[in-house]
């Protein structure tokens, strides 16, 4: 079966996003990057969206739950490379993409993962600064 | 009034059909010189109807039409179903409201992509969803 590889990177795991994805390739990616934090006991998440040329409710709920489901797992997600005109549409359709933190490239999404693991190392993770996710 | 300056059918029946009408959308917007924003919105409603013409329709068509209107150019995209309807067009197309495991934004959505919006509907007959989008 069609699959989205995941890279190991150290205590991170990363993601490239490069075909039209369908349903069901978006929820496998889902399972397997769950499956992938927990065996490897990643940190941090980053997914690079850079190549999509469009992101509906389907695919904006998956990466939701995606940042969802790794705090629960203990690991913090950034999504970085939005195409501004995915931005726009995205926010016309009415998702705000809750509790997924952005960057605008992968550098950038790097450096937010580090910062956030250094604020919270040897603490748990929940420090209220708020969703997040327009930065 | 608008003329169809060329047409074609394609049948949306499964998950990847979804996809494929991502795709032939895509390239019928850039033909009829839509800016990549443009694009990029009548791609997203079109894939959250196509998506529901799968999963609530059962399977269906859509009509994708490249329209003139004097030197206006537009894209019309029908979506048609033999599935089991719907039975409160209002309800339906509020924000969040979903009789299935969504988001609830599929058709509220959609409605805000594109200019204009039509959607009739019979239970136990189907379901007709139109969607205009002008360059």
């Amino acid at each position: 079966m069609e699959r989205i590889p995941i890279l190991r990177m150290g205590k991170y795991l990363l993601v490239t996003i490069q075909v039209d994805m369908h349903d069901r390739l978006a929820m496998q990616l889902q399972e397997d990057l769950t499956a992938r934090i927990a065996a490897v006991q990643a940190r941090g998440v980053l997914i690079d969206i850079s190549a999509l040329d469009m992101v509906d409710s389907f695919i904006g709920r998956m990466l939701s739950d995606i940042a969802g489901m790794s705090r629960i797992l203990d690991a913090q997600t950034v999504v970085v490379g939005m195409q501004p005109a995915v931005a726009i549409t995205l926010v016309e359709l009415g998702l705000s993409l809750q509790g997924v933190r952005t960057a605008l490239d992968v550098e950038r999404g790097m450096k937010l993962l580090e910062e956030s693991l250094r604020t919270t190392s040897g603490d748990h993770p929940d420090e209220d600064d708020g969703p997040g996710g327009e930065s | 009034m608008a003329q169809v300056a060329r047409a074609d059918v394609l049948q949306v029946r499964a998950e990847n059909d979804v996809v494929a009408v991502r795709q032939a959308v895509r390239t019928w917007a850039v033909q009829q010189g839509f800016t990549l924003v443009d694009q990029t919105k009548i791609v997203t409603a079109a894939s959250e109807i196509a998506r529901n013409t799968v999963i609530y329709g059962r399977g269906g068509t859509v009509r994708i039409e490249a329209l003139v209107d004097g030197i206006r150019k537009g894209l019309r995209l029908t979506f048609e179903d033999q599935g089991p309807g719907i039975a409160d067009l209002e309800l339906a197309q509020r924000d969040g409201y979903t009789t299935g495991t969504g988001l609830g934004m599929g058709l509220g959505g959609a409605r805000r992509l594109v200019n204009e919006f039509a959607i009739e509907s019979k239970p136990g007959q189907g379901t007709k969803v139109t969607l205009t989008r002008w360059k």
